[in-house]
């Protein structure tokens, strides 16, 4: 796995509320997050993590007069080396960002293709849009584009519509569509997750391949650390809308230690520990509780109620994140003692 | 297969017809299960699975086949004759946001199966469900409360109470965690076999999650577009997978741990559409063993090792 370089997407201090009935929420909470030039990162958390709304923070799709970057800074190297904060551009300048320097690939096929236009339209879209190409030369390179995403027929299929795809050509479709401007920022949220495994299996190795080839950063938004493990350079563990671990995909799933993170890999059932657990009579390692309510966030570490290192000191106060090591940090006060 | 089996399943099926197409949904499935046993059914989207465990209770009718609980014949009972039964079997849902009714507290979800059957007073079946309620782990008071009052692995524990107030002896859950953030699902799976093994239960345990299936079941079938590919002993399925689609299925599982090795077997294609199901073997169109034969007759389940069957031609994979 490569050494990250420069980053192309750097987000310092991001907070992110929602306005409801009962008062405003905080669904991301001061998060720090890098994406290096040819890096996969992948955000992974429980519902109510806040990953998904960082994602959608960075593409600026919050529903408006409801979510809203509340501080923070999300500075992006779009293509021609220029770096903005995308926290603060406007909507059209958004949308010149959109689908040109950013790709986005959502985890429904269905609601995110148009089910009036034909798929090589829709792949066309972005490059009629953002380069002006004309009709006809945009749906040749659309076809070239559903070649590239493995999908056999393509001048065929082009001609189709969503609902004559499956599941996984249609994700197919997507990431086309997503790639179409040559993106140097590819967004990924819960890509797989509407996907059988055979085909989730499929798509991850075409994502690895099309970020390989084309040197893209990926932020990919995940609840399965299987998927991470699979995909992802760099991990970052969420927990109640903060990061709480982060570090190298293999270094932290080796040797995690914030005790959530420990948690989430141990309640995982694995394949093959399950015969070796129910032969000697043991249960999975569960986290006890429930993931708190935005709306009723503990005080100290939100972790803490859950938490089987959790002590006095841990109400205290929000835990930092520390250096377990020069790429590893940790959201625990106990960090050296986790894991251990 | 078993001695006396308590659930016997005889050649299963199940069609549908759609805009004059003919969908065989299920084909020749028959399996039994002992009492006591917990048996898996996997497979992906459109294998059928839960198509089978409904039609086991006759949730939906079968078209065909058999289906023996404790000795009774159930496709030809009365709905009257059923619903006596019924009490016996109960059903565990997926989704724990879309099944238990927002207008009624969880006493009255709790107590509502105990009223059809006309079980015990009202104070009794109050009784019952805050019994289930203590056996789920959730506080009895919970049944004043309304489903919105808790989160989704405290509804999928409601869900499990509720089947559990009529003292069934035979479960069918379908996907009982899936809907679950991975800490809670632990904690529903543990709960679900404790209860299964306290109270001797008698379990079919739906799953597209192999690893979930490892864990609380004793035997798994393994299904594809409507078809059994493979029936083993959990721990001889998994060290020992037989079929090239269990084989695959089992590759396909991304590895939260870096050690893994990453030589994945990555399918070709798509699940073919049950309009049109491939000749002969049906997943000869994605199988990497395939032989022409295989586009000939449907193979049949044959025993391979005790208890473990497979319906493959090839004999020469290893």
């Amino acid at each position: 796995m490569n050494a990250p370089t420069e980053p192309i997407l750097d987000i310092r201090g991001l907070r992110t509320v929602f306005r409801t009935r009962g008062g405003e929420i905080t669904a991301v909470n001061g998060i720090d997050l890098t994406v290096g030039a040819g890096e996969t990162v992948a955000l992974v958390g429980e519902s109510g993590s806040g990953k998904s709304v960082t994602s959608l923070s960075v593409m600026r799709l919050l529903t408006r007069n409801i979510g809203s970057i509340a501080a923070g800074s999300i500075h992006f190297r779009s293509k021609d080396g220029r770096s903005r904060d995308l926290a603060v551009l406007d909507e059209q300048q958004m949308r010149q960002i959109r689908g040109d320097d950013i790709g986005m690939v959502f985890q429904e096929p269905m609601s995110s293709l148009n089910p009036v236009f034909t798929i090589g339209d829709q792949i066309s879209e972005p490059l009629r849009v953002h380069r002006n190409a004309a009709r006809k030369s945009a749906m040749e390179a659309a076809i070239t584009l559903l070649e590239q995403v493995g999908i056999p027929d393509a001048r065929r299929r082009a001609g189709q519509y969503p609902h004559e795809l499956s599941g996984g050509m249609r994700q197919r479709a997507t990431i086309a569509m997503a790639l179409a401007c040559d993106p140097t920022l590819l967004i990924a949220d819960e890509p797989t997750t509407a996907l059988d495994v055979t085909i989730q299996a499929q798509i991850l190795d075409l994502l690895l391949k099309l970020q390989r080839e084309r040197g893209m950063g990926v932020l990919f938004v995940t609840h399965n650390l299987g998927v991470v493990a699979e995909i992802a350079h760099r991990v970052a563990v969420m927990y109640a809308g903060r990061i709480v671990e982060q570090g190298p995909v293999a270094e932290v799933f080796r040797n995690p230690r914030h005790p959530y993170t420990l948690g989430l890999l141990a309640s995982m059932p694995k394949l093959g520990e399950a015969t070796r657990l129910k032969q000697d009579g043991q249960k999975l390692a569960a986290i006890p509780g429930v993931v708190p309510s935005l709306a009723n966030m503990p005080g100290g570490c939100a972790f803490s109620p859950r938490c089987r290192f959790a002590i006095g000191a841990c109400q205290a106060g929000v835990p930092m994140l520390e250096s377990v090591d020069a790429v590893h940090q940790s959201r625990c006060i106990r960090w050296q003692e986790v894991g251990q | 297969m078993t001695a006396t089996p308590f659930i016997s399943v005889r050649d299963l099926a199940k069609h549908y017809v759609s805009r004059g197409t003919r969908l065989n949904i299920l084909e020749g499935i028959s399996f039994d299960i002992a009492k006591g046993e917990v048996v898996g059914l996997v497979g992906e989207s459109g294998s059928g699975k839960t198509t089978i465990g409904r039609s086991v209770l006759r949730l939906v009718e079968p078209s065909a086949g058999s289906v023996k609980f404790d000795g009774t014949e159930l496709t030809t009972l009365s709905s009257a004759q059923m619903r006596r039964t019924r009490p016996r079997m109960q059903y565990i849902f997926q989704d724990p946001f879309a099944s238990l009714s927002p207008r009624m507290t969880i006493g009255e979800i709790l107590t509502e199966g105990l009223k059809i059957q006309g079980i015990g007073t009202r104070r009794q079946r109050v009784d019952r469900a805050r019994a289930a309620l203590e056996q789920v782990d959730l506080p009895a008071d919970a049944i004043h409360r309304y489903a919105h009052e808790f989160s989704g692995g405290q509804r999928q524990r409601i869900g499990i109470a509720r089947a559990l107030t009529l003292a069934p002896e035979f479960l069918v859950a379908d996907e009982p965690v899936s809907a679950l953030d991975v800490s809670i699902q632990a904690q529903v799976i543990n709960l679900l076999r404790d209860l299964q093994q306290r109270l001797g239960l008698t379990m079919l345990f739906i799953s597209h999650d192999l690893a979930v299936v490892e864990y609380i079941c004793d035997r798994v079938i393994v299904l594809y577009l409507g078809r059994i590919m493979e029936i083993a002993p959990s721990a001889d399925l998994y060290a020992r997978p037989q079929h090239p689609y269990t084989r695959a299925l089992l590759s396909a599982i991304p590895s939260p741990d870096p050690d893994a090795p990453r030589n994945r077997q990555i399918l070709k294609g798509d699940i073919p559409s049950l309009a049109n199901p491939p000749s002969g073997c049906v997943f000869r169109t994605r199988c990497p063993n395939a032989l022409e034969a295989c586009a000939g007759v449907a193979p049949q389940l044959r025993q391979v090792a005790p208890g473990h069957y497979k319906a493959c031609i090839r004999d020469d994979l290893n």
